[in-house]
């Protein structure tokens, strides 16, 4: 398969230790908010306190009269120079999409939208006179909640004339990539078994521990922006398409960034804010956001209800599955926007082979935080759906969670696999992870534990959890992104540039922000081109140096920019060759390529690579079919997705008394193809673990009825701490199934634990209950909805449950009855 | 404006501040010490701890006229950067990668040290409960936790 199999790997697989750490564990760092230019001033937002009103006046007289105060601007102040924040992913050609300006002069349409901005000597004096901006709203109804906005009776945006913005839909009948789900379920409603349930898939929020920044410098010739993002590349083409600015006056900087996970995927107001009054004054500004504006602010992720409808035959062979999702996009569509659910699309069907499949995707605006994507983005709510009902087909069978996804799930030998959401699996062993999953887990000991623990009726019940995922990654063949109607591709550009000095500089269009980029790619190239791991030096994040790129999101940095970097790497050695065949006066044919040093077949005769690159910058004597130069760059565009997978096996303990719940073990085995650094893999998934685990027990955004975030700090939106988490399991096969469609046989890991973990969690809770007749809990399960869920099943289900609790749920439509009914009641309007 | 007079990192500073301004905000804005970074307003997060006389404090939750007179450590100079080597909990991060973006990072070992100070032997339960007041939204706290116990350990070979 690759050539690094041919000749020993030497980093490739090694856990070294990161080269960014040096400065990040000496406080040498340069966040956004770290930068300091001469002359610059501080700006403070003023936000809307309404969810939805229209701005009768602004009042910035006394703002303007305070200490050091040396603009106060609103919408109306500005003109098309303002731009406008973008959608960049249409999800159908008919999608009503609001307007949305970094700051609206007429309306607002969320709680915390800016409607002005305060320009001080100091950060402190801005946020003062912030204070004494004077907004006169006339407050509007506001659409909260996914089920009360789709009755488009309070609208989020009245000129729109409803709040369905786009309704997208697959059906593997139409495509030809399987059969007609509702014939499944006929079938399977007189002779089989059908399942339908209704999830919620809860509005999350990023959460990035490093708040968001932004400093921009007008004072050069081209106009800079330092911003705490994920994305410089796709920043500065949005800057230029809506604000007048050619794209060479542009130079976005992503200096360093203290995480994103989808929240800084982003062009936000607060960056087109800067950039204007920057722009306005002629002097450089800063804005950094609070926490509390950031988690009222800073786009959202996932809030969907999931109406899922599974069909198979009695010996719980999945026939059908049929998915429609309510996904709620807030108030504007952000830049993948509506993308979002729909990248899950592909991913309800998960590692089975399902014969028919049928997805719709409803999106909603509201008068909410818009939302966006969130690690995973899509593709968690798709596992979380079917792992669960898979989880509740297991029940209906009567068979264990694992045996009857081994009845459905795809065979190793059966790749490569077409699934009936028309994508194709290159590989994966799920019988092999799974194998390994449970004995390091100790799966069967559990078992009798819970059996015996069941049997004794002890008030403490354990719980097994099941999540057998898999997940798209590696955004992404361009082509599929245009068939899509996203406004951009998914390739990756990379150049090498080797120095005088032997040293060699790799340039990347991936922007880490905490992944280890600089250390993993360090790797690739030191084994590629034979040269030592310290001679090699990553940069990345200025659209000056790095020129060209997609930047980071959707596990595609190592696979799609690892792939361009290994296509430049090997540009270098083919140029490298015929230069050096010309100074050794050999042939190209009988020159070998190994560790760094072309020697000629058969004599002692040999030049290092670093010597080829002094001479080429020396150009004394180079070949006249060649420039002076051994640098090379690529670009690569994939020509399919990647798909790790893994099995996710969670121990919970349920006290029946009190509802608290507690993780006992947590094991997970995940196939990722090659591993380039089993240490920054082993980070990357225990971080997505807990960000996953978060979501199944503690997170959750809930606005008020008025549409008032009221998780809006650190003490009502529950980030777990070191004393709520446990040590995890993390295993590997020793025999990978290496992904074929790049050549190190990589596969993305930055999503998989985040998307496998929490139906793990979830299936584990549940499962400690279902004797008791429960057969969901609401994420988040917090003690008291578990313990409401217990006392329901008691109480003998829906019969105590006030009619407008369950708001999920019309009455007489599937979930309506039973003990479910009784896990909604803490559910308020806020959804 | 106040006057105050600390000592930060080794040096003697002196300087007139506002009362309200806030260590984290003295320590960032008026001495540079952008090691130290703020991560929320509620003092949840713990990104801002840095020692005062040598026990650690969230810099965001002490003004910086109660600093006066005393002694103000930041991650700048926890290792004596003079002979370039690191703090054993610096080096303990690095070795058991507990740091990814690295922006609660200055926090998490400031609090490690401080916390390896009253227990030098902990068990991972301790760990835990010690460092509860730093929030890390990459690493999931595995390997902050593993990084303190490895600190423990090689203090105590």
């Amino acid at each position: 398969m690759t050539a690094t199999q041919d000749r020993p790997a030497a980093e490739i697989g090694k856990d070294r230790r990161r080269k960014e750490d040096q400065r990040l564990i000496t406080g040498r760092t340069r966040w956004t908010d770290n930068i300091t230019l001469p002359g610059m001033l501080h700006l403070a937002m003023v936000r809307s306190p309404f969810a939805h009103a229209a701005i009768a006046s602004v009042d910035v007289e006394a703002a303007k009269a305070s200490p050091n105060v040396v603009a106060v601007l609103s919408g109306k102040d500005f003109g098309d120079e303002l731009g406008v924040c973008i959608n960049a992913w249409p999800i159908t050609p008919d999608q009503k999409t609001p307007t949305h300006s970094p700051m609206p002069a007429d309306r607002v349409a969320f709680a915390g939208e800016v409607v002005a901005v305060v320009v001080a000597r100091s950060a402190a004096e801005a946020r003062d006179a912030a204070e004494l901006v004077d907004v006169e709203y006339d407050e509007l109804p506001a659409a909260i909640g996914i089920k009360n906005a789709l009755k488009d009776e309070v609208l989020a945006h009245p000129d729109l004339g409803t709040n369905k913005s786009a309704l997208w839909v697959f059906d593997s009948a139409e495509a030809g990539t399987g059969s007609d789900v509702e014939a499944a379920i006929e079938e399977a409603r007189t002779n089989g078994i059908l399942i339908e349930r209704e999830y919620r898939q809860q509005r999350l929020i990023p959460a990035f521990m490093e708040p968001r920044s932004v400093v921009v410098d007008p004072t050069g010739e081209q106009i800079t922006m330092w911003s705490a993002t994920q994305i410089p590349h796709i920043l500065r083409f949005a800057l230029a398409a809506t604000t007048g600015v050619p794209e060479s006056k542009i130079r976005v900087i992503a200096p360093d960034v203290g995480g994103g996970f989808g929240g800084k995927l982003q062009t936000t107001p607060e960056e087109w804010i800067a950039w204007a009054v920057a722009r306005r004054l002629s002097r450089p500004v800063k804005y950094t956001e609070t926490r509390s504006e950031s988690l009222m602010a800073a786009h959202h992720g996932r809030d969907q209800v999931q109406t899922l409808t599974l069909a198979a035959d009695k010996d719980g062979k999945v026939t059908g599955f049929k998915v429609h999702l309510d996904a709620d996009l807030g108030a504007y569509i952000a830049v993948v926007g509506g993308g979002v659910p729909v990248l899950g699309a592909f991913m309800f069907n998960a590692i089975y082979k399902f014969p028919a499949y049928r997805f719709e995707c409803q999106t909603v605006l509201t008068n909410t935080t818009f939302t966006d994507a969130y690690r995973g983005a899509g593709r968690p709510e798709a596992t979380y759906a079917i792992e669960r009902i898979m989880d509740e087909l297991a029940a209906e069978v009567g068979v264990d969670p694992l045996e009857i996804r081994e009845r459905n799930w795809i065979t190793h030998e059966e790749f490569p696999f077409m699934t009936v959401a028309g994508l194709e699996y290159d590989t994966g062993n799920y019988e092999a992870a799974t194998r390994l999953a449970k004995e390091s887990f100790g799966y069967d000991a559990l078992r009798a534990e819970q059996k015996e623990r069941r049997d004794r009726g002890d008030r403490v019940q354990l719980g097994i959890g099941v999540s057998t995922f898999t997940e798209m990654c590696g955004l992404a063949p361009s082509r599929v992104l245009g068939s899509l109607d996203y406004g951009a591709g998914g390739w990756e550009h990379a150049s090498v540039r080797m120095l005088a000095t032997g040293k060699v500089e790799i340039v990347t269009g991936a922007s880490a922000h905490g992944q280890g980029h600089e250390t993993a790619f360090s790797q690739i190239v030191a084994d590629r081109l034979g040269v030592p791991f310290e001679d090699v030096e990553v940069l990345h994040g200025d659209t000056q140096i790095a020129h060209k790129g997609l930047d980071t999101y959707g596990s595609r940095s190592l696979v799609v920019g690892g792939e361009a970097l290994v296509r430049a790497v090997d540009k270098v050695i083919d140029k490298a060759k015929h230069l050096a065949a010309h100074l050794l006066e050999a042939s190209e044919d009988d020159l070998e390529y190994n560790d760094g040093r072309f020697t000629v077949a058969g004599t002692d005769q040999g030049i290092a690579i670093q010597e080829l690159s002094t001479a080429a910058f020396a150009a004394h004597s180079y070949p006249e079919d060649m420039e002076p130069s051994l640098d090379a760059e690529a670009t690569y565009d994939p020509v399919n997705f990647n798909y790790p997978h893994g099995t996710h096996l969670c121990a919970m303990e349920v006290d029946t008394e009190t509802g608290a719940v507690k993780m006992r073990k947590y094991t997970c085995c995940d196939d990722i193809g090659v591993i380039i650094n089993p240490l920054i893999v082993a980070g990357q998934v225990h971080g997505g673990l807990v960000q996953g685990i978060a979501q199944a027990l503690w997170e959750e955004a809930v606005h008020d009825e008025a549409g008032t975030l009221v998780s809006g700090s650190f003490v009502d939106y529950l980030l777990p701490t070191a004393a709520d988490t446990i040590s995890f399991d993390v295993v590997h096969t020793d025999d990978p199934s290496v992904c074929t469609t790049n050549t190190l046989g990589t596969k993305g890991v930055g999503e998989a634990g985040t998307i496998a973990s929490t139906p793990a969690v979830v299936n584990a809770v549940v499962d400690a209950v279902r004797h008791l007749g429960i057969d969901d809990i609401q994420m988040p399960c917090t003690p008291e909805r578990v313990w409401r869920a217990i006392q329901g099943s008691k109480a003998g289900g829906a019969t105590e449950t006030p009619p407008d609790a369950a708001p999920h749920f019309a009455d007489g439509e599937a979930n309506s009855a039973g003990a479910d009914g009784a896990l909604n009641q803490d559910e308020g309007a806020g959804q | 404006m106040t006057k105050i007079e600390l000592t930060v990192d080794g040096s003697a500073v002196s300087d007139e501040v506002e009362p309200r301004m806030l260590l984290v905000q003295y320590l960032r804005e008026k001495l540079g010490k952008t090691g130290t970074v703020i991560g929320c307003d509620t003092s949840n997060c713990g990104a801002c701890t840095v020692h005062l006389d040598g026990t650690s404090v969230k810099s965001c939750n002490v003004l910086a006229v109660q600093a006066n007179g005393r002694t103000v450590t930041t991650i700048e100079g926890l290792a004596d950067t003079a002979d370039g080597e690191l703090h054993p909990v610096q080096e303990a991060f690095r070795e058991c990668h507990g740091l990814q973006c690295g922006f609660c990072t200055p926090g998490m070992i400031m609090q490690a040290v401080d916390l390896l100070g009253e227990n030098p032997d902990p068990t991972e339960e301790e760990v835990r409960l010690g460092m509860e007041g730093n929030l890390c939204r990459c690493t999931g706290y595995h390997n902050i936790v593993k990084s303190v116990l490895h600190a423990a350990e090689g203090a105590k070979a």
